[in-house]
This record gives C-alpha cells, sequence and structure tokens, in this order.
C-alpha cells in the first residue's frame, strides 16, 4: 500500500492546484491547536488537515469511548486508545504530510500558555460549559494575541441553519446557535455537530487567508 | 444606560457581580467582555458598568 501514497510534494502541488499557491502556501505555514478531540475536535482537524493546513496541535486526556463514535471521527476498532493517538492514526491516513503535535493531558488555566504558546488560531472544542469558560476566559486574559474560535450550543435535531458563527471581539468567534444544551434534550447527532465544526474549521481558513468578517 | 448583549440596561454603577446576580447566568460557564476586552474573573467584583458601555455576556451551554 506504502507505494501508493504520493510524496510531499505531490500533495502540495495538488493542493495549490484548488487553492492557489499563495493561499496555500499560507496555510501550509498556520499552525492550529485544537483543544479537546471530541466530535467538534475530530472534526476541526480533518477539516484542516485536508485542506493544507501546515501543524496541528492536538490536545485531549481522554481515550476513545463507545459513546463517541456516534458523532467523533474514530473507528470502533479505536476504543481504550488515546484520542490524541488515535486521531493522530486517522489523520496520518489521510494526510500524511500533516505536523502533528500531541499533548495527551487536561487544559488547564496553569497550562494553557505552555501547550498554546505556538499556535496561531486556538479552537476550543470541549464538551462541558466550565471548560469553554476557563479555556476562552484564559486564551483571552494571557494569550490576547492568539486568534480564538469557540462553540457554543449544537446539540438536539433543531434546524441545521440555526448554527452560525459570530465575531464577538476582535480576535474571538463563536460558533453554534448558543442556546441547545445538552442537557436539554437528545443530545448530540453527528451531522449538527459536523456543522459547528464546520463552522470553527471555515473561520480558522478566512481568518488564515486574511478574511475577518465571519 | 449601557448595552448589553445589545440591549439596552439600566445598571450603570452596578459592578458587574451585582449585575450578574440579579441574572441567570452562571459564573462558571461565562465570559464577560467591556467594550471589545476581556474582563478577568478577578476583576468581576471591581469593575464598575458604565453609561455607555458595551457588555457581551457569552454563557456557554454543553456539547462538543
Amino acid at each position: 500500500m506504502s507505494d501508493k501514497i504520493p510524496t510531499k510534494e505531490e500533495m502540495i502541488e495538488t493542493l495549490e492546484k484548488r487553492h492557489g499557491k499563495e493561499l496555500q502556501s499560507k496555510f501550509s505555514r498556520a499552525a492550529v491547536a485544537i483543544c479537546g478531540l471530541g466530535g467538534l475536535g475530530s472534526n476541526i482537524a480533518i477539516s484542516l488537515a485536508r485542506a493544507g493546513v501546515g501543524k496541528l496541535i492536538l490536545i485531549d486526556f481522554d481515550q476513545v469511548d463507545i459513546s463517541n463514535l456516534h458523532r467523533q471521527q474514530y473507528a470502533a476498532s479505536q476504543i481504550g486508545m488515546y484520542k490524541t493517538d488515535a486521531l493522530s492514526e486517522n489523520l496520518k491516513a489521510i494526510s500524511p504530510y500533516t505536523e502533528l503535535a500531541t499533548h495527551t493531558v487536561r487544559v488547564t488555566e496553569d497550562n494553557l500558555t505552555e501547550l498554546l504558546c505556538c499556535a496561531d488560531i486556538v479552537c476550543e472544542a470541549f464538551d462541558k460549559p466550565e471548560a469553554k469558560a476557563m479555556l476562552v476566559n484564559g486564551v483571552l486574559e494571557k494569550l490576547p494575541e492568539k486568534y480564538l474560535v469557540a462553540a457554543s450550543g449544537m446539540a438536539g435535531i433543531s434546524s441545521a441553519n440555526s448554527i452560525k458563527t459570530r465575531r464577538i471581539t476582535k480576535k474571538f468567534y463563536l460558533c453554534g446557535d448558543e442556546v441547545s444544551d445538552v442537557a436539554d434534550g437528545i443530545g448530540l447527532v453527528a451531522p449538527r455537530v459536523m456543522l459547528c465544526a464546520a463552522h470553527q474549521a471555515h473561520m480558522v481558513l478566512r481568518i488564515i487567508a486574511g478574511e475577518f468578517n465571519p | 444606560m449601557l448595552k448589553i448583549n445589545g440591549k439596552d440596561v439600566d445598571a450603570a454603577g452596578k459592578t458587574l457581580s451585582e449585575y450578574l446576580a440579579d441574572t441567570d447566568y452562571e459564573p462558571s460557564r461565562i465570559a464577560v467582555e467591556i467594550n471589545e476586552e476581556i474582563v478577568p474573573k478577578s476583576q468581576y467584583d471591581k469593575i464598575i458598568l458604565a453609561d455607555g458601555d458595551v457588555v457581551e455576556v457569552v454563557s456557554f451551554v454543553g456539547g462538543g
């Protein structure tokens, strides 16, 4: 199988044909951190790797569980693996030359500066609202030079069209419908979580491209 | 008057903590920006809301 995998040069040339050399060069130089590798983070990572973003920093303390498979980009055979390892495996199969850095830790107020120092853009992709708020407050306070793309509100089967991206402040964007809580209803379904992740990933690409409106 | 999440609110003179205490916001699930600047949690008791402030309270819900 390995002799069928294209070379790095072939992959980049193919991306340049689609995105144009200038834009692809911006994507290739970018480093994006993804905090949380669940339904949001695993989908964001795959989108950004496919689009040719040069470096992904993947952060999650948890392992793949059977309850993740209905919306997260893991295989049943990966249950029990750390998500950082499982997602790296999947990303390497899709995009073998994307540079990956993994941190199998819980993000806290104390370690976020160190974990996120090398990223141009940070994606908040956690599940729990307290963790989301901690990361957003921490990044905005301690790393004000970073762009931050967070998510809130993607549970349930409400309309896909209510998922949106809003620019809260100059470098802080929020994706989701902002209201649909997992606690309120049927939980998370794959397409609506993927929509929210796609909003986040697309905003990341727009920021890299120099397009700052949602 | 000041604007909180796009709505006119008569809260000038209150601290941010005092304003939040009158609402349903859960402090551990929010981030607050005043005039485009994040307010550190340690400042919630000290920041006094003023006429003309533009306040954005981002309240996170679960799911990801």
